[in-house]
């Protein structure tokens, strides 16, 4: 786990036992993480005068307790999935991609101007073409932070990052102008919302009478897709050797800064699905903010990296990973309602699972001093140990 | 009327620009150590909240900037038990920071975020503030302002003019080498952290106290990102942070100047202009890599293991 791992000297060892001690013990650190957490939730909720043992209860029973609360927590996690499949091909490649929030919003306005442009394609030909715009968008978006990465030495995380603000101030020029609802206009409410957009792009429901469509099936396939891309294709053996020793890499022939890009751009499309998704997925079937930052993404890009880190960067791994995060975001909305207790508590819990997740890399590697590497599940262990 | 609007741009891009030159330079001093912590935005959101807090409490500007403080350093010891003694990679760790810095912030502030506090008072230098035009410029500001420059001048003269300075900036280089000559890598990493966790959140109390004296959730939004980067826009050095933080507050408020001036660009288009300003000199100056390799710190960003030496 090149983000993880900042040194990984002894990459050897190979039985059968360190195999099943170490999936274990990657079974047992985002639990013990996540419990941990929840601890210093309850003392939070206690401070806040709520009982937590009832507060967790509520969360639970809201997010998992029905097949309504499930259907929700499906979508809440949807977008979390893709983000954080993305940040997983990123990070392996060593590339620290924080502009998932900024991929979104580009991915979702393409995908919207895709689905104004030619609203009357059926549904069969016009629900991929948002898609792939989605894609596209959110890959061109990526790409941009790749290539000044490969090409002019900028650092990643800072592109990402003031790129993520580029992006959510265009949204609110265009949502408020070129792309403003024309009622809104007539009205003068001035909601940055687009107008109700083509019926033959709504994604269609699951399941009758439930909210759940077909962005889950489409992210389950993205992520399986990804692990095949990272372990059964020379492309993703490319951006994996890249990430782990960029100079070797170079010394077999292997363009370091196309796979930069490339891993840029492929997470970049995973987060543009994900806005696309957020947009065809809703209930109002248009794309919509409130001006702020998280306005239209709801952070998912940021949350993203959660789901990722808690996972162990394994695409997989993140399913489970992103239903239990977008399970705490239904569980804090009950909480919300049941007894006004906010939902920053949940923010905070988050940011501290992914504390005690990088805190444990500690404890794992004097777990198991040897660590093995291959390339199945049980081998999201490998990855770059070079952090320069 | 043309000097009388780009002295009021200049001071308000003073203003605008000390919460980076708080954030930046506490950072800066971490990066020397040769420690990268992602987390300023978190520890800036936690100083700001904990000093508004202390602000709104007690009404007293001492009390809030010791909170603030206090808080960033508070985090920044979570960072300091993440990489220093868990040695977890930076780079992950200053990202849980800053979304738990996010998350913690918000929490803390739920019951403050309809509080106006009244701000804190200019402090004009005595004779020296009624010099025509200059006066007003450089003698005028409140006394965080001329915090920030004791700041400068103080990391300036550590960095570069004490013994302790150059044993920091050698850990910064090569902590094998620093180990060897008996210098306590680790301890001094977690001093050098400290104090970016300081900064970082006294840079934070100066927006929440005296910049826009509310409490707005995210109210940083996004300022601990550009402190990171000017850093490497300074290449590194204090001089050149002072400089680019004065010069991004001035981009930021030129933009509520153009308006005025009957130029009708969207202003959501014109608040891009500070960040895409802001990739354009990182590409000019990251390209360089003989400069980027001379100065910045050769060890920053890697974990060092004591045991392993």
């Amino acid at each position: 786990m090149g983000l993880l791992q900042a040194h990984c000297p002894g990459a050897a060892g190979t039985n059968v036992k360190t195999n099943n001690i170490q999936l274990i013990i990657r079974l047992l650190i985002p639990l013990g993480a996540v419990l941990l957490a929840l601890l210093i939730g309850a003392v939070m909720l206690l401070s806040l005068g709520a009982d937590p043992v009832s507060g967790y209860a509520t969360m639970f029973r809201a997010a998992f307790g029905s097949l309504d609360g499930f259907s929700e927590t499906a979508i809440k996690s949807i977008p979390l999935l893709l983000v954080g499949v993305g940040i997983c091909i990123a990070f392996r490649a060593n590339v620290i991609n924080i502009g998932g929030e900024g991929q979104m919003v580009i991915g979702a306005l393409l995908s919207t101007t895709a689905a104004l442009a030619f609203p009357d394609l059926p549904s069969l030909v016009l629900i991929p073409v948002v898609l792939l715009a989605g894609a596209v968008g959110g890959a061109f978006w990526g790409a941009i932070a790749g290539a000044l990465k490969a090409w002019f030495n900028v650092s990643e995380i800072l592109s990402t990052i003031m790129l993520n603000i580029v992006a959510v101030q265009f949204m609110n020029f265009l949502l408020r102008g070129p792309m403003m609802d024309p009622a809104e206009v007539a009205r003068g409410t001035g909601i940055p919302q687009t107008m109700r957009l083509s019926p033959n792009a709504d994604l269609p429901i699951l399941i009758e009478g439930m909210r759940i469509h077909l962005g889950v099936v489409i992210a389950l396939g993205v992520a399986i897709g990804a692990y095949f891309l990272l372990w059964r294709t020379s492309m993703g053996f490319r951006l994996r050797a890249v990430g782990y020793n960029p100079d070797a890499s170079r010394y077999a022939g292997i363009s370091v800064p196309k796979n930069i890009t490339a891993a840029l751009a492929f997470s970049g499309a995973m987060a543009g699905i994900a806005g696309a998704i957020l947009v065809f997925g809703s209930e109002s079937h248009r794309m919509v903010t409130d001006g702020s930052s998280m306005g239209f993404t709801g952070s998912a890009g940021f949350n993203g990296i959660v789901v990722a880190l808690l996972a162990g960067l394994h695409p997989l791994w993140s399913i489970p990973s992103a239903l239990l995060f977008g399970g705490m975001l239904v569980g804090a909305n009950a909480l919300q309602r049941a007894a006004q207790v906010p939902s920053a508590l949940i923010i905070a819990l988050n940011g501290l699972i992914v504390v005690f997740v990088v805190s444990s890399e500690y404890f794992k590697q004097r777990a198991i001093p040897t660590i093995r590497v291959d390339g199945e599940m049980d081998g999201a262990e490998e990855g770059g140990a070079n952090n320069g | 009327m043309d000097v009388a609007i780009v002295l009021k741009i200049l001071i308000a891009a003073v203003a605008a620009g000390t919460p980076f030159v708080y954030a930046a330079l506490g950072e800066l001093v971490a990066e020397k150590s040769g420690v990268l912590n992602l987390g300023v935005e978190g520890m800036m959101l936690v100083g700001a909240i904990t000093g508004f807090i202390a602000m709104a409490k007690t009404g007293s500007l001492l009390l809030a900037v010791a909170s603030g403080m206090t808080a960033g350093m508070l985090m920044a010891a979570i960072f300091g038990v993440l990489t220093l003694t868990l040695m977890a990679n930076q780079v992950a760790s200053g990202l849980a920071l800053t979304i738990f810095g996010i998350g913690l912030s918000a929490f803390l502030g739920l019951n403050y975020t309809s509080i106006a506090l009244p701000g804190i008072p200019e402090l004009p230098i005595p004779l020296l503030s009624d010099i025509p035009v200059l006066g007003k410029l450089f003698f005028s500001y409140d006394i965080l302002v001329y915090g920030s420059l004791a700041l400068f001048l103080l990391v300036s003269w550590f960095l570069y003019k004490t013994r302790a300075g150059l044993i920091l900036r050698g850990i910064g280089e090569t902590p094998k080498s620093a180990h060897a000559l008996g210098y306590n890598v680790i301890r001094i990493r977690y001093l050098a952290v400290l104090f970016g966790g300081a900064m970082a959140g006294l840079g934070g109390v100066y927006l929440s106290v005296a910049y826009t004296p509310v409490w707005v959730e995210g109210m940083v939004a996004g300022r601990g990102w550009v402190s990171l980067a000017l850093v490497v826009f300074a290449t590194w050095r204090p001089l050149r942070v002072l400089f680019g933080a004065y010069l991004f507050g001035a981009i930021t408020i030129a933009q509520f100047h153009v308006q005025g001036l009957g130029i009708d660009i969207p202003s959501q288009l014109l608040s891009m202009l500070p960040y895409l300003a802001t990739i354009l000199v990182l590409v000019v100056i990251s390209r360089d890599l003989t400069a980027i390799r001379l100065n910045s710190p050769a060890s920053l960003g890697i974990t060092y293991h004591p045991e392993n030496q």
